[in-house]
């Protein structure tokens, strides 16, 4: 039941996504954090440009491991996307259509996905063993000096995903709990 | 008289900080897998599944569990027949954490103001926890607390009217405003009684302690069993996506407190609740 889909996040293939729906991710992405957002966020209110395109770009909110000796990254699960809430519809103006991370968002994100046909995809909060093997190769792109925090281009291959909020504005987490709470009668 | 040199302390602390971010405990594994057994979504499943594969990963490859490889909180039992020597404990705990987080590949997630932030660098300084008890050993836990998890957790002071009822609900309150946040299925800590700073700490000794042991107090016992029922019941679920398994455990910690007051505080832990003891 899983669907494969490449990057970059088009309109179009956003539009084809739904809450709910597992998917296998593979493409180009970009890490970023709250420390990193606040830069980028700054950059953009002076006119500036961004670091990267964020043309139909995915963004993943992660602050990995250091790589061991060997490793291409180290353990690289998703962190509280609720602390990228200030940033993201200014994100999503620009063009950042995807945002993989784990946990609640506020509604004004959601009125910008809507708006952007934006796609919030969830990453197993806690796995960062596992999902760091889906990762092929991994580039500093910006702030270094933010250590863990640092803008960093990775690649990864069909990374298993779950889509929490849909374009539509659709939430797993409404919906998921809902529904099994009908089923078991509560 | 024992003597015994800080510097033993170092290198107990350096390796029990890689020990406790690669490798769980087999309570909590063994309570994540009992879940698994029970659930019957699709979805919840197959976050189970990869939470198992992940700890395997870990295990196998000697990597960190998660990366938010937390705060390193230390628990030091000193026994009041104990000399330490060669140095400064503080300075010694916080050397140990610096080369196992170092030596180790763990993420530095320390920031040394709260407000003006700034990375230390080195995960240090460590939260110390130090308590003089009988005996000539030092037994060292060490709890590598993510924020994720928290960030959710809660203190209350509650009037003695309130009563159990006010505990109950204030624990449902908690887990059902964390909602997905702390990565869930979480372990929760409860702790009540005490004064406000205590309870606090009940609560985050209960999530250090074992996931297959209860109160000793039938009471609290039976009310561990209860509220983990109830919790289950939220429909919260694996990460919250839906499902029976919204928490693998919950403990209570209590203490007597002032016959004005009832402190609750609730700590909570997602499934990677990691802890690693040695005794020296």
């Amino acid at each position: 039941m899983e669907k494969r889909i490449t990057l970059p996040l088009t309109e179009e293939l956003a539009k084809t996504l739904k809450a709910g729906d597992s998917v296998l991710l593979t493409g180009v992405i970009y890490t970023s954090r709250d420390a990193g957002h606040k830069r980028m966020c700054e950059a953009l209110a002076r006119g500036e440009e961004l670091p990267f395109d964020p043309k139909d770009a995915t963004i993943y909110y992660v602050g990995p491991t250091p790589a061991k000796p060997g490793q291409v990254i180290g353990s690289a699960g998703p962190t509280t996307s609720g602390r990228m809430d200030a940033y993201a519809p200014t994100m999503m103006s620009v063009g950042a259509r995807g945002m993989i991370g784990k946990g609640a968002r506020l509604p004004e994100v959601i009125e910008a996905m809507k708006k952007y046909n934006g796609v919030y995809f969830g990453a197993i909060g806690g796995a960062g063993a596992l999902l760091a093997k889906q990762i092929k190769s991994a580039e500093l792109v910006a702030y270094e000096d933010l250590g863990a925090e640092a803008l960093r281009r990775l690649y990864v291959e069909d990374m298993p995903l779950v889509v929490i909020i849909d374009s539509e504005g659709n939430n797993l987490y409404e919906t998921g709990r809902a529904d099994y709470l009908k089923k078991h009668g509560n | 008289m024992r003597e015994i040199e800080v510097s033993k302390i170092t290198d107990v602390i350096e390796r029990l900080c890689i020990d406790a971010n690669n490798h769980l405990p087999c309570d909590v594994k063994a309570a994540i897998e009992r879940c698994r057994a029970c659930e019957d979504g699709e979805i919840a499943c197959g976050v189970l599944d990869n939470i198992i594969e992940n700890y395997h990963i870990a295990d196998e490859e000697n990597v960190p569990i998660c990366q938010d490889t937390g705060m390193a909180c230390v628990f030091l039992e000193i026994g009041q027949d104990v000399h330490l020597v060669g140095g400064d404990l503080t300075d010694a705990v916080n050397e140990g954490v610096r080369r196992g987080y170092d030596k180790g590949y763990l993420r530095k997630s320390v920031v040394k103001d709260p407000v003006r932030r700034g990375n230390t660098g080195d995960n240090t300084p460590a939260m110390i926890y130090t308590e003089i008890v009988p005996g000539e050993n030092v037994k060292i836990t060490i709890g590598p607390k993510g924020f994720g998890s928290e960030n959710m957790s809660a203190v209350r002071m509650f009037k003695p009217s309130a009563g159990l009822q006010g505990i109950k609900d204030f624990i449902i309150e908690t887990v059902e405003a964390a909602g997905p946040n702390p990565c869930p299925p979480i372990v929760i800590g409860v702790g009540i009684g005490g004064t406000f700073d205590k309870a606090a700490l009940l609560a985050k000794k209960a999530i250090m302690r074992p996931l297959d042991t209860h109160h000793p107090d039938p009471y609290y016992a039976d009310l561990e069993v209860e509220m983990l029922e109830k919790v289950n019941a939220l429909g919260i679920g694996p990460q919250g996506f839906g499902g029976k398994t919204t928490a693998i455990g919950l403990n209570i910690e209590t203490l007597p407190t002032h016959i004005a007051g009832m402190p609750c505080a609730i700590n909570i832990n997602c499934h990677v609740t990691r802890h690693k003891t040695e005794v020296i």
